[in-house]
């Protein structure tokens, strides 16, 4: 085990290369939806359980289905309002066992990068080979049936192992949404040497994590997006930052739930300058724009 | 350090579900359902009325609510046992006040013990529902088919002298099932179920002995997890359930689709005399939609929603009378 991960160099955040987004934007937001199918009966991970309760874990595994067979439907409407695109956190297995909900988002134009095969189906314990066969295997589902190149990465349940990123990156992706370190992409260190980045991704504004974990009220959900895109507006007048939501139908779809998620939206889209990407499209404008420069000033931090 | 084979193997990837309890689909490709006199909006409302015993064994897992104190837990057993003294008829008065009809779903341990709010139930014509000898009794996975039989039989026997029309609804323990739940409810003459919270409208249900009616009663709502879980106030809970009712309201209106709201509440939680008024708060938002509200029992919205199960009885039961309600502890 490392004490530190090694993938990013610190740099301050006050002294860094600006950030010009496209139109003069203070603020990339992206949304990323997550698409998700949790088994019946998954076959034990030796180190993390996939249910709480003995199988057949009704509760948990209903409580996840809702969101396949009523949130999509009803978060896209919300979206499609607003004009905002989703980036798809994709289990893959989705393109085989509901490909209806692949086509509505496919219809949009949405991106989809890989969230692994199954969400219960963990990296613990899978070697490099098998972490590799499982990483390819979701990037090849994803061209099979969305035409689309896989360019991001979740793991899998946020389940990591030291390989993950350098794994991925050699099979071809350019970014990662596993790490939580920054309000702006941040060059990654992978062991191929690729040009990879990190696009920040939240965790505290992650619907499952505010829901289930943080255990918020609906309203004071909306209140928090307001409020960290409100920061995010202001300081991004100096340096474009980001802001992404990830959600997840079964928890933010909610008719008790859904609409100060709306209200947050439209707060946000009252502004003008919000640049409406996709994780794509940040981790591109990064690279080809303001990757060097961080590199380099990173480097001068160093020494 | 690798995983066995099985790990990366898919056996169950294939279009739908990876079980087969169900068919696939979703709600809003479905055709719609009307409600009658064209009301957008059904509310189902149900009440829970449970038994936590003192002498908790957890088996399976211990329901939420149960004991967690070193025996005696009194705290906790007397807490329960509030809401069926006091909290059920805070709840009853305040349904009446606002017009409003409900459903019960109860312990059979709890008509065994209590059988005056029973009564007084029974004497409204509110529909009963199975909910389990009791909350120490869940039908866990791994559950012995004949103990599970009998515990579904029990209860049906015990609750049966309060529904003179017969029981035709079930809600599970903490909402658990073992692998053969549903055969053994199909078995006993149940029609539907609400253990299941993957939708928002009834849908077919396949056991071995032919199909049940799922009604999906949301967990995230009910009282019990929103104030007893997740620690929100009350005043906040009963703006989510306002905020649902609206939501659910303007969607069936928008889409032209009739939408349920189904509204999960437990006397020992929202029966407490501090709660009580946030009720009354979410009743008097429900009473001033009357117009657009079809307030009506389970199985009424279940047979509305799904004709083709309506049967809603399978021609096979059990005779209830053959076993005496008991009052210990099942084996």
């Amino acid at each position: 085990m490392k004490p530190d991960p090694g993938l990013y160099d610190y740099l301050p955040w006050d002294a860094r290369p600006r950030i010009e987004w496209p139109g003069g934007a203070r603020v990339a937001l992206w949304i990323a939806p997550n698409i998700e199918f949790y088994e019946y009966d998954p076959p034990p991970n030796p180190q993390r359980k996939p249910w709480p309760r003995p199988l057949p874990d009704v509760l948990g595994y209903s409580t996840r289905d809702w969101g396949n067979r009523v949130g999509h439907q009803r978060m896209m409407r919300v979206l499609d309002r607003f004009g905002l695109r989703g980036s798809v956190s994709l289990s893959t297995a989705m393109c085989v066992h509901h490909p209806e909900v692949i086509a509505m988002a496919a219809e949009r134009n949405w991106e989809f990068f890989s969230h692994g095969i199954y969400n219960t189906r963990y990296t613990y314990g899978l070697d490099e080979a098998q972490e590799r066969e499982m990483i390819e295997e979701s990037i090849a589902t994803i061209r099979e049936h969305t035409g689309q190149h896989c360019d991001g990465y979740l793991a899998p349940a946020l389940s990591h192992s030291e390989h993950t990123i350098d794994l991925f990156a050699e099979a071809g992706g350019t970014y990662t949404c596993d790490l939580f370190h920054d309000d702006q992409p941040t060059p990654v260190r992978t062991r191929s040497g690729r040009r990879f980045v990190s696009v920040p991704y939240s965790l505290e504004l992650n619907d499952t994590i505010v829901y289930v974990v943080n255990r918020i009220e609906p309203r004071r959900y909306g209140q928090m997006i307001k409020d960290a895109f409100d920061r995010l507006y202001a300081e991004g007048e100096r340096s474009g930052t980001v802001l992404c939501v990830p959600l997840h139908a079964y928890q933010v779809s909610h008719p008790h739930r859904l609409r100060a998620f709306e209200d947050a939206l439209d707060h946000i889209c009252s502004h003008d300058r919000v640049w409406k990407a996709t994780g794509r499209e940040i981790a591109r404008h990064f690279l080809d724009h303001h990757y060097d420069a961080f590199v380099a000033a990173a480097q001068r931090e160093a020494a | 350090m690798s995983l066995d084979p099985r790990f990366l193997q898919y056996p169950q990837r294939r279009h739908g579900m990876d079980h087969d309890r169900y068919a696939w689909s979703m709600l809003e490709t479905r055709a719609p359902i009307a409600w009658p006199d064209g009301r957008p909006l059904a509310l189902w409302i149900n009440v829970c009325l449970e038994h936590f015993p003192l002498d908790a064994k957890g088996e399976g897992f211990k329901a939420h609510g149960s004991m967690t104190m070193p025996y005696p837990d009194l705290r906790h057993y007397t807490l329960r046992d509030y809401g069926n003294r006091v909290g059920v008829h805070r709840v009853l008065q305040a349904l009446a006040d606002h017009g409003l009809q409900a459903s019960f779903a109860v312990n059979g341990e709890v008509a065994v013990r209590y059988p005056s709010p029973l009564r007084r139930i029974a004497a409204t014509g509110a529909e009963i529902l199975g909910h389990g000898w009791n909350m120490d009794h869940v039908h866990f996975g791994g559950l012995d088919a004949a103990r599970e039989r009998r515990w579904i039989a029990d209860t049906l026997a015990a609750l049966s002298p309060y529904a003179p029309g017969g029981i035709r609804g079930w809600l599970s323990p903490a909402r658990s099932q073992s692998s053969h739940t549903p055969e053994l409810l199909r078995e006993a003459g149940l029609g539907w179920c609400s253990d299941w919270v993957n939708d928002e409208l009834p849908y077919r249900f396949e056991t071995a002995h032919g199909p049940l009616a799922t009604l999906p009663l949301p967990l995230e709502l009910e009282d019990r997890f929103v104030i007893g879980e997740n620690l929100h106030a009350e005043s906040e809970w009963a703006d989510q359930c306002i905020d649902a009712a609206d939501f659910l309201h303007d969607e069936a209106r928008a889409l032209g689709a009739g939408r349920l709201l189904a509204l999960n509440l437990h006397p020992w939680v929202i029966g407490q005399p501090h709660r009580i008024r946030h009720l009354e708060r979410v009743l008097a938002h429900f009473a001033s939609m009357r117009h657009a509200l079809w307030n009506a029992a389970p199985s009424a919205i279940a047979s509305r929603a799904h004709p083709a199960l309506a049967i809603m009885r399978p021609e096979r039961t059990l005779p209830y009378r053959a076993q005496a309600p008991r009052s210990g502890p099942l084996p």
